[in-house]
């Protein structure tokens, strides 16, 4: 088998890495462009060349191993490399989004401190991102996994003279650890059971077993314990809190890290555990309700969101929950369809914030913007394209991918279907309010925000000289965001339905990383419930009736759009004093959801204060400073006791020495006697 | 032929000696030849064993003994005249620098 050397795309960044991150603070801003862009474009193009070999490869998966990692016993790691449909399709979306958003800071991040140490990261992160896709184990997978959650943790805290950026870096890396924990016991549960971790390995154990539709058992166990860990790091209820405050980092990062990349991990590892998954219907279950409830939960706080970069937070939670509903339905292809567009149109939506707020001097509030349309063309041209996209509106990426997500829950659940599709109305409406009152209307400027209250104003650091008229980003920063425009437009098309007279190529694409495990679990003809068996069903034999129904389903989906486009425009353009006559009229419940539901305050009560409160009185003072510290203490004044006691022997006077080797001579001649007499 | 035990019982009268001289003296020339005494008290039990079993290695430890004892003396009568000159005194209580 032809080697394709798959270890050199994740080394390249991780090279840049280590060249800004040890060297950089010597560099010009120009060398740290050279190494940070050069690394990640070359990263690209190999990704691009190694996709060109792709079609030519005997073997699918492709396996490339490098070495033998750990060795225990009969378990053994190895660090190598797994190239498939899944793996190929993330690795160019890493690799291309990863690149455009490099290229977008160098002009974003020109007036912040330490800008090679923000290239090192954003380097690190490629390559630990890299390692997790294309690991060929779930061990190295979650080493990717972990660094991910470390250059996370890194770039949100980035302005760490800011309190919040601080804590909120905090925050992040701490709920990721709540999540991992979930994962690590998967893979101790896969390493007793199955006794490896190779994907290879573990999906050959799984295939032979059968489908858990009786009760729950081993499978389950691993697909909700893998599924804990997906909450954690793509920001799923219960765990999702940490993403919205992770928007304190620099918007590249937002739009890089917590929009289309690592919060995706998530999604990525319940698609390449379809095995697994696809045998443990309840697992399924679980994913697909915990999906459905985050993205209808986190659309609703998005409503009344007024800074801009957590409007789109809480939309890439809402999508995220997307996704997940899209695996839990079985249909992993449209989940992954969906994680592909949502990278594009939301690194777009994200940069174009960023982009706004560059214009702006640092202003993040929508309430103090508005009529930038005129002043920010092309900025207001590919944001534009983005809130199109992802407000479902075809034939945009987003509309093709939803619709398909959407059309793929209908088959399973009519109640997650409607869920789902009122999301996708709030979508459409909390992204064109964004669009109307961060484009449209007159410039609100300082005062707009009075009334409201509470407003949540992080001054980003650095862009504050800017303040003053309005102007336009640099070229360097258009030139990414229009080709994200493009692909945001185009990049759904890979995907048209059938119904539509498309032949979905992505699905085609995609259906040996699921179909293997689709037809792996031959039991399933006997287990009617089972998702995926239905789905495959549908999907092999399009009957009329249920083509109707999808086109049915797709103008419904057009028309909710639509539908949220038409409520925005009334509310935030046509009568612009509507929205808060509405919120008055609401009250209690229009301020629940302003402050988030208050699920912050309730984890802090539940779980944070408890914690503290246990930690200082009990660990803290109880066990450490009374119980550890007081044992050593104790014992030190005892030694010290004992000592000043046995030092009154040390007299100093040579007669008392020569009286105690006296009697000690006496003492052993005395016993040599009695001795010698008995 | 003067029997061992005499010469046992003179060694142990001996060493008494200077174990009690050593004990109670204050002068270290007097505690000095008190250790004298103690070495010879043991050199005379090795004579005293040699002869009775007709060895010679008692002999020669005695010799070894003589010859260290000599060394010591020439040793330890240069500390003690050190010892005076800096502190004016042989009284051994007054020298206690390195007592508590």
């Amino acid at each position: 088998m032809r080697s394709l050397n798959l270890w050199i795309i994740p080394l390249l960044p991780a090279l840049g890495a280590a060249i800004n991150g040890l060297l950089g603070k010597r560099f010009s801003k120009r060398m740290v462009n050279i190494v940070a862009l050069g690394s990640t474009a070359s990263a690209f193009a190999y990704a691009l060349w190694v996709a060109l070999q792709f079609r030519a490869l005997e073997t699918v998966p492709h396996i490339e191993t490098y070495a033998t990692w750990l060795r225990s016993g009969q378990f053994s790691v190895e660090y190598g490399f797994y190239l498939d449909q899944l793996s190929l399709v993330m690795l160019l979306v890493v690799t291309g989004v990863g690149f455009l958003i490099h290229v977008y800071s160098v002009a974003y991040m020109e007036h912040e401190g330490g800008y090679y140490r923000f290239f090192s990261y954003m380097n690190l992160f490629m390559f630990f991102m890299l390692t997790l896709v294309m690991a060929n184990n779930y061990l190295l997978m979650f080493v990717g996994w972990e660094g991910v959650g470390l250059c996370s943790y890194l770039l949100i805290g980035f302005f760490f003279l800011r309190d919040s950026a601080a804590n909120a870096g905090k925050k992040a890396f701490i709920v990721n650890r709540i999540g991992d924990f979930g994962f690590l016991i998967a893979l101790f549960l896969l390493i007793k059971h199955f006794g490896t971790l190779q994907y290879n390995g573990v999906f050959e154990a799984v295939a032979g077993m059968p489908a858990e539709t009786a009760g729950a058992g081993l499978l389950t166990a691993i697909g909700l314990l893998m599924f804990v860990g997906a909450t954690g790091k793509s920001a799923q209820v219960p765990l999702y809190v940490w993403l919205p405050d992770a928007m304190e980092g620099p918007t590249p990062v937002s739009a890089l890290i917590h929009a289309a990349t690592m919060v995706t991990a998530g999604v990525y590892m319940v698609a390449r555990s379809n095995a697994i998954f696809s045998r443990a219907p309840e697992a399924l279950m679980v994913v697909a309700i915990i999906g459905c409830l985050t993205a209808i939960f986190a659309a609703t706080i998005g409503l009344v969101q007024t800074d801009i970069k957590r409007v789109l937070a809480y939309s890439t939670v809402s999508q995220l929950g997307y996704m997940f509903l899209a695996c839990g339905v079985a249909a992993y292809t449209a989940g992954v369809f969906h994680l592909m567009t949502h990278a594009f149109f939301k690194a777009l939506l994200f940069l174009g914030a960023g982009s706004v707020i560059h214009a702006l001097g640092g202003e993040q509030d929508m309430r103090r913007m508005g009529g930038l349309r005129k002043k920010i063309p092309y900025t207001f041209w590919v944001v534009t394209a983005g809130t199109i996209a992802i407000a479902g509106i075809p034939p945009l990426a987003g509309f093709v991918s939803k619709d398909e997500i959407l059309w793929k829950t209908w088959q399973y659940s009519k109640v997650l279907w409607a869920i789902g599709a009122i999301t996708a109305f709030l979508t459409s409406f909390y992204m064109f309010r964004l669009w109307f009152l961060t484009f449209f209307g007159e410039r609100r400027g300082a005062e707009g925000a009075e009334h409201a209250g509470h407003g949540h104003s992080a001054p980003a650091s650095g862009h504050g000289h800017h303040a003053g008229e309005p102007h336009e980003s640099p070229m360097i920063m258009i030139v990414p965001l229009i080709i994200l425009a493009i692909l945001s437009i185009v990049g759904g098309w890979v995907g048209w339905p059938h119904a539509l007279g498309g032949n979905n190529h992505f699905e085609t694409f995609l259906s040996p990383v699921v179909g293997a495990s689709a037809e792996m679990h031959g039991g399933a003809e006997h287990a009617p419930a089972h998702p995926a068996s239905t789905a495959a069903a549908a999907e092999h034999e399009p009957a009329h009736g249920e083509r109707s129904m999808e086109l049915m389903l797709t103008l419904a989906s057009v028309g909710i759009a639509a539908l949220g486009f038409f409520l925005a425009y009334l509310f935030y353009y046509k009568n612009p004093a509507l929205p808060k006559r509405m919120a008055e009229a609401a009250g209690g419940l229009y301020r629940t959801v302003l402050n988030k539901y208050y699920v912050d305050e309730l984890y802090g009560a539940l779980f944070v204060r408890p914690i503290v409160l246990g930690s200082t009185k009990i660990l803290w003072r109880g066990i450490d400073a009374t119980l550890i510290d007081g044992t050593i203490n104790q014992s030190a004044e005892g030694a010290q006791e004992a000592s000043d006691t046995l030092r009154r022997m040390q007299s100093g006077n040579i007669r008392s020495y020569a009286a105690w080797v006296t009697a000690g001579a006496a003492c052993v001649i005395a016993y040599m006697v009695w001795r010698g007499l008995r | 032929m003067v029997p061992l035990s005499y010469y046992l019982v003179l060694s142990a009268i001996l060493f008494g000696c200077g174990v009690l001289g050593f004990l109670i003296k204050r002068n270290i020339i007097t505690i000095f030849m008190s250790i004298e005494l103690m070495l010879n008290a043991v050199n005379l039990t090795f004579v005293a064993f040699a002869a009775h079993w007709g060895v010679l290695s008692g002999h020669i430890f005695v010799f070894f003994v003589m010859v260290v004892a000599a060394a010591e003396a020439a040793v330890g009568l240069a500390i003690i005249i050190a010892v005076f000159r800096t502190r004016e005194t042989l009284n051994v209580d007054r020298v206690n620098l390195l007592k508590l």
